[in-house]
């Protein structure tokens, strides 16, 4: 065992990687509870993001051609979910879970061709000056530009939920949709949008790992990355800004327990793993004592009847 | 004075199997309050809906200012000049005031100059409100303030009020109808929906009266008695419930000192409850909506916990006991909201039976349920309430507000209760219904059970009350006999006008 | 236009109708997904629906129907109580694992001893680990209000890596030369789930799941405790006020649905499977949240969709080895019935209406 493998700079410029993902991810389905609407399918959408930026990158030897394939991939996909619950008017859990099982399988089919293979590579933006600061150069300034893109996302979402009239608009449906159906927002458009949204985040989030994070193909690749981002919008107490933290923290874990793994210590490997799982289930329970309210409406079927 | 503002002709707009209005005709002018009068289900609500935009008209026309109006959404009519004040708040608890009045303005400003803006027309019209409080935590009577803000901030010509009186008490509907009465001067027509006939002569100029979808007619109302009213928007007369002389025995539930957190974030704390009914006595406990009301009858029926002596049933501390060991006892309830709280709205009748009569009734037999004995004493609560369904099989949603709501005090009266505690027994309900209620409380009392009635329906309570009191954020009022008392002494009991300021006309 | 017009009571025909309406859907829309893949659709649907059940080779298929069928009925039956009171036990696949490892775990304790009561306590020992496994997530969202979902779902995932640690190391075979994978309890008489009649495919896991069938329907339609946990799922309120304690119902749905996982991936290692090793789940806890859908959450439709599920399983892998047909066309085709299931439902709770002509004359 030896613990002094481990570079605490190696390791949080890569604490920034493993965050990125679950960051983008949770921050489409934070906008998708937002509404009031909760989709159950993130992991669904990012394996079908991971596959399908994965093959796009591939054939056409474009990394940004295969992310934005895998925001459309992810977002066609949230399509179905938005027909089942917006249109027919299904239940919004066991829709959720129709999505991730059906996005396992049709990933599973697609990428049967493409595993083994090595995707283009991504390249990293050397921000020059900044990159070159001690410590905070790499840990910050020299990462590719998907990272940077999902802490623009943050202060995007934030910043529009906070002081547009969009965002306003977007909070009212999720508070309380039949209040906004009364004053004649169009409830099911916006939510539709903001499934689409949500998608085409999760897409992204799956491209991550499977373009960059790992980078190549195996079937369930995101491991239940999806799931501990839906975790994550719990975590946050539906605020942009604690997704952020929330991501960093597992990304955190993650790194860590990967690197233990790699400085040989004597835990098998196995049980380290688990550990990204058991700390999701931990913070679950640490932010129950955090009794801030989910949007009134989460989940709620809406049906503008009479 | 002056034209018509708004007329509406022919207006007709059918649902599966009802024709919610037929044909509906009438004009409001500027600068009136022009009431539209009916029952419940007479087509009132969706007539609004229409000029407001939110449902759009099978046939007929509707002009305003003399040119064709077709709001095509409400954020057409809002634009037109139309505004509407909602029954059921169209409001969001998690947001401020300024949030919730900027959300029903077309372009409103930054939200610092529309808090404002809302000081100052919560000024003009005394209804005072702070702009950055949360929603949520507003009274009944605020909540509407938010309302009628978010409407007056629009220089509305035409303002729709959906029951605005049944959340206020008499005082803060003195001063509604002073801010409403100033807004007319001011040359805006309100369009005044009620079914409260001293209401409608005391404010408004014309009445066009609606019954079962159709207009049956128009009266000024300052002209035409209350009863003359009632006729035509009822179409027969009612026998008033008879109440016979009857001498209450023994004190068969007794509250103490109840005192209970408030369940989640926007509810309404008990504080220090007090109060004892006999038996063969009934007790009307009045307030304005959100005072309390839901969480006293949670404390009474089970749903929530007390300390075991706070509440006593025949002496013995029930405060602990659930709402299944509470029914064994002979306390029964019958809750405000009947699809959902009383009721599962895609249950069948007969299994609604079960949901509290299983016990009491002997419909189940170790665990195991008895659908036959249930389906016979589900047919004889339809018999004897005269619920008009298909079937004792039909799913309880299927029914109309007043058939269902005669099954679940039917439901609750036919276990022979020791004590009844009833929320809202007619809210919602045409009048005939209505009326074979309260007369079935005052059955049961004649035959010596302690009957609880909370309403917020002033006259209900006085017609059927042997004693009276008021709840008010929470607290319960001193218990009065229920003869005798005036309007004002009610009014100061549920609270006054709740701080409110008069208008500074 | 089309719009959606609330029935004013669930349509008892369309309550029936709609799986089959699914399952035709499905073999369309599958069909069409095959014939993508350049296979014959036609070939493909008769091999995965009808070859099994009346090809020449169905004796040897037909017993496989009850093999896999029995543990997805027997999961799909509690994760359907649960479902019904809104209790939403997603962890299915991590409680089967747990079962088959508490169950195995004894049998290998026991090993090499040969008595009667081994496979007794091998069957409590699967029910309880399974029950376990669920009681986390049930007393999380008791005591600390967690989400069930969630926490029940990141336990698949931890069962999974320890799976991979038994069969890595404590349970792995002493006498398996290195390999990973723990003793083959089909040649340990004791323990072994043998088929009860030769041939037939029925073995004690089949028993369990026909009783568990029963159980549920009485459950269900004749006693109270059925009766609240459908209240509870259709109005909580409702369900509050007629006395129900949801504390209790969650104790009870999660840890049933817990044990009855458990106890169908304890026949599963001690039989069909034979033993502890890496890839010895394969997604029947999450293929049981199809089938209890499918049979409408309902006892004896979660029989017949637990058999269809099984005929998808056996007749995949045959066109998969006779036509080529990829196994994630298969995983697919189940997610897509689904899929299609759901949106049908509608039509229980809804009339669709072409929309007349908008505005006004």
């Amino acid at each position: 065992m030896d613990f002094g493998s481990i570079n605490p700079v190696l390791l949080l410029a890569s604490l920034m990687v493993a965050a990125t993902p679950i960051l983008l991810a949770a921050l489409g389905e934070l906008v998708v509870e937002r509404t009031g609407v909760l989709n159950l399918g993130v992991e669904g959408m990012m394996i079908i993001g991971a596959i399908c930026g994965f093959a796009v990158a591939v054939n056409t030897g474009s990394p940004v051609l295969g992310f934005v394939a895998a925001a459309g991939g992810g977002a066609l996909l949230s399509l179905l979910f938005a027909l089942l619950t917006q249109f027919a008017l299904a239940n919004q859990v066991a829709s959720g879970l129709a999505l991730t099982l059906f996005g396992l399988g049709l990933s599973a089919l697609l990428g049967q061709g493409y595993v083994g293979i090595k995707p283009p590579p991504v390249d990293k933006l050397d921000i020059p000056l900044l990159s070159d600061i001690p410590f905070l150069g790499p840990v910050l300034f020299s990462h590719d530009l998907m990272v940077y893109f999902g802490l623009g996302l943050v202060a995007a979402v934030w910043a529009v939920l906070k002081y547009t009239r969009a965002g306003l608009v977007l909070r009212a449906v999720g508070e309380n949709h039949d209040a906004a159906h009364a004053l004649g927002y169009k409830v099911v458009r916006i939510r539709v949008l903001a499934i689409l949204f949500g998608g085409a985040c999760a897409g992204l989030g799956g491209a991550y790992i499977s373009l960059i994070r790992v980078p190549q193909w195996t079937e369930g690749m995101t491991a239940g990355a999806g799931w501990i981002a839906l975790a994550l919008v719990v975590f946050a107490s539906w605020k942009a800004g604690r997704v952020l933290l929330g991501a960093w923290i597992f990304g955190g874990v993650t790194v860590l327990q990967l690197n233990l793994q790699a400085a040989g210590i004597a835990i098998p490997v196995e049980y380290l793993s688990m550990s990204p799982y058991l700390i999701t289930i931990l913070v679950l329970i640490i932010m129950s004592a955090d009794r801030s309210r989910a949007p009134a409406s989460l989940g709620r079927i809406f049906h503008a009847s009479q | 004075m002056t034209g018509d503002l708004l007329s509406v002709s022919g207006l007709t707009k059918a649902y599966p199997g009802v024709v919610a209005n037929d044909a509906v005709s009438f004009a409001i002018r500027e600068g009136e309050v022009h009431a539209l009068l009916g029952e419940n289900g007479a087509g009132k609500s969706t007539l609004v809906k229409m000029i407001y935009g939110l449902v759009t008209p099978d046939s007929g026309t509707m002009t305003l200012h003399g040119a064709p109006y077709v709001p095509a959404e409400p954020r057409a009519a809002r634009a037109a000049g139309v505004a509407m004040v909602f029954q059921h708040f169209s409001l969001f608890d998690a947001m401020s005031v300024a949030e919730n009045v900027a959300l029903g303005m077309e372009e409103p400003p930054a939200l610092r100059d529309l808090a404002t803006r809302i000081r100052d027309v919560s000024e003009t019209y005394g209804l005072p409100l702070d702009p950055f409080r949360t929603v949520g935590d507003l009274s009944a009577g605020e909540r509407q303030r938010v309302e009628i803000i978010r409407c007056l901030l629009q220089d509305p010509k035409l303002l729709i009020m959906d029951e605005p009186t049944s959340v206020l008490t008499p005082q803060e509907v003195d001063i509604l109808f002073k801010t409403l009465r100033k807004l007319t001067a001011e040359g805006v027509a309100i369009l005044y929906i009620s079914h409260k006939l001293e209401e409608i002569r005391a404010l408004c100029d014309h009445a066009t009266i609606l019954r079962l979808g159709k207009t049956v007619g128009t009266c000024i109302p300052r002209e035409t008695s209350a009863r003359a009213m009632a006729e035509m928007m009822v179409g027969s007369a009612f026998a008033a419930p008879e109440r016979t002389g009857r001498t209450p025995g023994p004190v068969a539930i007794e509250v103490a000192g109840l005192c209970m957190a408030s369940p989640g974030q926007f509810g309404t704390a008990l504080k220090d409850i007090s109060f004892a009914v006999q038996e063969g006595e009934v007790l009307g406990i009045g307030g304005v909506a959100g005072n309390g009301q839901d969480e006293l009858l949670a404390a009474l029926s089970g749903e929530a916990l007390a300390e075991a002596g706070a509440i006593r049933l025949k002496g013995a501390g029930i405060g602990r006991l659930g709402p299944a060991e509470r029914r064994a006892r002979g306390l029964l309830t019958a809750p405000e909201e009947r699809l959902g709280h009383a009721a599962a709205p895609d249950m069948s009748l007969i299994e609604n039976t079960v949901l509290t009569a299983a016990a009491r009734e002997k419909l189940m037999h170790n665990g195991f349920l008895r659908w036959g004995a249930a389906e016979a004493f589900t047919r004889k609560i339809i018999t004897a309430f005269d619920v008009r369904t298909p079937g004792p099989r039909t799913a309880a949603r299927a029914l109309s507000g007043g058939n269902l709501q005669k099954f679940v005090i039917g439901r609750e009266v036919l276990q022979r209760p020791e004590v009844l505690v009833v929320n809202q027994p007619t809210w919602g309900v045409d009048a005939a219904a209505a009326a074979a209620i309260r007369q079935a409380l005052l059955d049961l009392a004649a035959n010596g059970a302690a009957v609880i009635c909370i309403s917020q329906d002033l006259d209900e309570l006085m017609e059927i009350s042997d004693r009276f009191c008021a709840l008010n954020e929470g607290r319960l009022s001193a218990i009065r006999v229920a003869q005798g008392l005036s309007v004002e002494e009610i009014g100061l009991m549920m609270g006054g006008a709740h701080g409110m300021e008069v208008a500074h006309v | 236009m089309l719009k959606l017009e609330k029935r004013p009571q669930p349509s008892q025909v369309w309550t029936y109708l709609t799986p089959l309406l699914a399952v035709m859907i499905t073999m369309i829309a599958g069909g069409a997904l095959f014939a993508a893949l350049g296979k014959d659709p036609v070939a493909a649907i008769t091999t995965i629906f009808w070859e099994p059940l009346f090809g020449e080779f169905a004796f040897y298929y037909r017993p496989q129907l009850l093999i896999k069928g029995a543990p997805l009925v027997l999961i799909a039956i509690g994760l359907s109580l649960g479902f019904r009171a809104g209790i939403w036990n997603i962890g299915a696949e991590g409680q089967y694992i747990i079962g088959a490892l508490a169950g195995a775990g004894v049998g290998l304790a026991f090993y090499p001893t040969e008595s009667w009561v081994i496979f007794p306590l091998m069957v409590l020992a699967g029910a309880l680990g399974g029950w376990i496994w669920a009681m986390i997530p049930a007393i999380l969202k008791l005591r600390f209000g967690t989400n069930e979902i969630l926490v029940s779902l990141m336990l698949v995932y931890v069962a999974e890596k320890l799976l991979a640690a038994m069969a890595l190391g404590l349970m792995k075979n002493p006498e398996g030369m290195g390999f990973p994978g723990s003793r083959n309890l089909r040649q340990y008489e004791s323990a072994h789930n043998a088929e009860l009649i030769t041939g037939s495919g029925m073995h004690w896991g089949v028993v369990a799941a026909m009783i568990a069938v029963i159980f549920a329907y009485v459950l269900l339609n004749r006693h109270i405790l059925g009766y609240h946990i459908r209240l509870t799922g259709q109005a909580p309120r409702a369900a509050r006020f007629a006395g129900v304690n949801p504390a209790r119902l969650v104790l009870f749905c999660l840890g049933t649905s817990g044990a009855l996982a458990g106890l169908a991936g304890m026949f599963e290692v001690a039989g069909p499977a034979g033993q502890v090793s890496i890839d010895f789940n394969v997604g029947y806890g999450f293929t049981a949240i199809i089938v209890a859908f499918l049979g409408r959450l309902h006892p004896v439709g979660i029989l017949l969709a637990g058999l269809l599920m099984a005929l998808t399983y056996i007749g995949g892998e045959l066109a998969q080895s006779n036509l080529g047909l990829p196994a994630a066309a298969i995983q697919l085709f189940q997610g897509m019935l689904l899929f299609f299931l759901l949106a049908v439902d509608v039509l229980t709770n809804y009339r669709i209406r072409p929309r007349r002509a908008e505005g006004v004359a």
